[in-house]
């Protein structure tokens, strides 16, 4: 268990570190380089979507912030703090929530089970009152309950509360599992390709839903729909062959002839030949 | 979602309800039945027990053992051991058994170690090693003194409380002590699986890095598991030592394990009330299958080769009928005909 030290709230107003912020990490497999010192920060109150073709590194990314992963150098920081050694588990104390691609629900559990396991980080009690089923377990079990149902209301999916995650239609699942990550009030949620599979109704509700997110905490997402990144993103971190090509405001980033060439691709003269080429691409965009 | 009303809202107050009536409905059945089946309850509560603590660990745990019937022996030995140590007989009975339980426990512990860096086969693997192995260290060179060998150790009989009356037979005694273990267990373990422990194990059973994002730690939670499972095998086993006045190393059989398993999977993996139905298929239907071979007077060879093909064409249609257990299909019946009700 990570102890924490009491925080002046003076002090953070102007000196308060990122939520999240990685420096220089590099990770090899082998001779593989999956990433190669890639630094960026998230905080709350905004959302930094991090896109790139396939295997450029998006979810090794995500996997090193969670410990999956462990970087080969560099370093991870949570509130400025360098973080050793994360593992998976301990990253939702630290107030960081991650969803999975697909859906990573529990198929054997109903949706409001799995919302329930969500908060348990948030009302603890112990086993020997869980046994004998004394009130202090009595009493944590309707606090997980009622703050798994609120947060199923707040997304709109209380009416699936009762069903196993196979039954329902793959948009609602997905919200499921968002509010699985949220039901843990996390500072920072990363969302690993949350519109996938999701048509264009659905993806423009899990839009402004990440806005909503964003008064109250963080969000990271990495995401394949140009459509949904350039309209939720306030900074986006281009990566491709495992290195920052370009980071910056969606407007920015789609002006990047970097990126364009990344996603495009180009011949290795041409992206040699610098800024004078680089412009082409653009109108193919 | 609709709550109940008043004290039934919490759960534990529903499994104790349901135990006063369990309880009641085993001592009016001791009542009116012989001494047969005294010894056939005190059987199928000694089942329900590790029947009960193994569908914890691989119905919601998704850990497979088939080494319970080795915790069992542990459970059992401990106690004869304990009553060695205690000549006299000052320790009560319930000492002896929260003694064995607390040492089979521990021994969990340390299987469990082992077995979250196990999965599937590998874990099977293991753990049928342990059924085959423990009982036979009461027959190694090195402690067959203490532990007996193949004689293996008696086990005291408790003495029924004088307050029954001089005709409160010992069976009924003991078939009372088993049943109200199996029925502790079965409350605790209800208590325990409802609570934010059950969810976890069954996180952990479902998507094991799921449950790690969700900030549970996977391994604890497969030791727990193993601990409390082992726990309730080892009170089971206890018992039966003291039901049969004897530990032996025959007595803890792979079979044995084998028969928890068929009963886990029989009841419903992972349902506490399947725990129940489970032990007593697997203690009545080979009771049954013996009774039918005799009633079709075969020869005596060819009636056990019947009683086991009996048991065994039992165990395939209980499992074509109701795929996922006696109480799922039970469970879905209730839903089926409660539909037919609501639709009038």
């Amino acid at each position: 268990m990570t102890k924490s030290t009491p925080i002046d709230v003076r002090e953070c107003h102007y000196r308060r570190m990122p939520v999240l912020a990685a420096s220089e990490v590099t990770v090899r497999f082998g001779g593989l380089t999956a990433l190669n010192r890639v630094s960026l920060t998230a905080d709350t109150g905004e959302v930094v979507g991090v896109i790139g073709p396939n295997g450029a590194g998006k979810t090794t990314l995500f996997n090193v912030i969670c410990g999956f992963v462990r970087p080969t150098s560099g370093r991870l920081e949570v509130d400025g703090r360098p973080l050793p050694r994360v593992h998976p588990h301990q990253l939702v104390s630290l107030g960081i929530a991650r969803t999975l691609q697909g859906v990573g629900l529990w198929q054997g559990m109903t949706v409001l089970d799995n919302v329930m396991v969500g908060a348990h980080r948030r009302h603890r009690s112990g086993f020997w009152s869980a046994l004998l089923g004394l009130p202090p377990s009595v009493r944590t079990e309707s606090a997980i309950r009622d703050s798994a149902v609120e947060v199923l209301d707040r997304l709109g999916i209380r009416d699936a509360a009762n069903h196993r995650p196979a039954s329902l239609p793959y948009a609602i699942q997905k919200r499921a599992s968002i509010a699985r990550a949220l039901v843990a009030e996390p500072r920072m949620l990363l969302l690993d390709e949350p519109a996938s599979g999701l048509s264009a109704a659905e993806m423009d509700e899990l839009g402004e839903l990440i806005r909503e997110l964003r008064s109250t905490m963080g969000v990271m997402l990495v995401e394949h729909h140009m459509d949904l990144v350039m309209t939720v993103c306030d900074r986006i971190v281009v990566l491709d062959f495992g290195a920052v090509i370009a980071t910056g405001t969606p407007d920015q980033v789609r002006d990047d002839p970097a990126v364009t060439a990344a996603y495009l691709g180009q011949e290795v003269g041409q992206a040699d030949a610098g800024p004078v080429t680089g412009g082409e691409p653009e109108g193919q965009a | 979602m609709t709550r109940m009303p008043g004290p039934l809202r919490f759960a534990a107050v529903r499994h104790g309800l349901v135990v006063i009536v369990l309880a009641a409905a085993v001592a009016g059945y001791t009542q009116i039945a012989g001494s047969f089946a005294d010894f056939q309850l005190a059987q199928i509560a000694i089942y329900v027990m590790a029947i009960a603590g193994l569908t914890v660990l691989t119905g919601l745990n998704g850990q497979v053992s088939l080494g319970h019937g080795a915790l069992m022996a542990i459970g059992g030995y401990s106690a004869a051991l304990v009553m060695q140590h205690d000549p006299n007989g000052h320790l009560p009975l319930a000492v002896v058994l929260v003694i064995a339980t607390a040492a089979t426990a521990v021994a969990g512990g340390i299987i469990g170690v082992a077995a979250a860096r196990l999965r599937g086969p590998y874990l099977a693997g293991a753990t049928l090693a342990l059924a085959v192995g423990i009982p036979q260290l009461a027959v190694a060179r090195q402690f067959a003194h203490t532990l007996g060998g193949e004689q293996g150790l008696t086990v005291r009989s408790p003495q029924a409380p004088s307050f029954l009356g001089s005709s409160f037979s010992l069976e009924h005694w003991l078939s009372w002590i088993c049943a109200a273990g199996a029925l502790v267990v079965l409350f605790l373990l209800s208590n325990l699986v409802t609570s934010r422990y059950g969810r976890t194990f069954r996180a952990v059973r479902d998507d094991e890095i799921a449950a790690a994002l969700a900030g549970i730690h996977v391994a604890r939670t497969q030791v727990l598991a193993f601990v409390v499972s082992a726990a309730s095998a080892g009170l089971g086993g206890a018992l039966l030592g003291v039901v049969t006045s004897l530990v032996a190393p025959a007595g803890f059989t792979l079979v044995l394990s084998i028969a928890l398993l068929t009963g886990i999977v029989l009841g419903g993996l992972g349902s506490i009330v399947g725990a129940v139905w489970g032990s007593i298929l697997v203690v009545y239907v080979p009771q049954w299958s013996t009774d039918l071979a005799h009633s079709l007077s075969f020869s005596t060879v060819m009636g056990s080769y019947f009683a086991v093909a009996f048991y065994g064409l039992v165990l395939i249609v209980v499992m074509l009928v109701f795929p996922s257990g006696l109480q799922g299909g039970i469970v879905r019946l209730w839903g089926m005909a409660a539909s037919r009700v609501r639709r009038g």
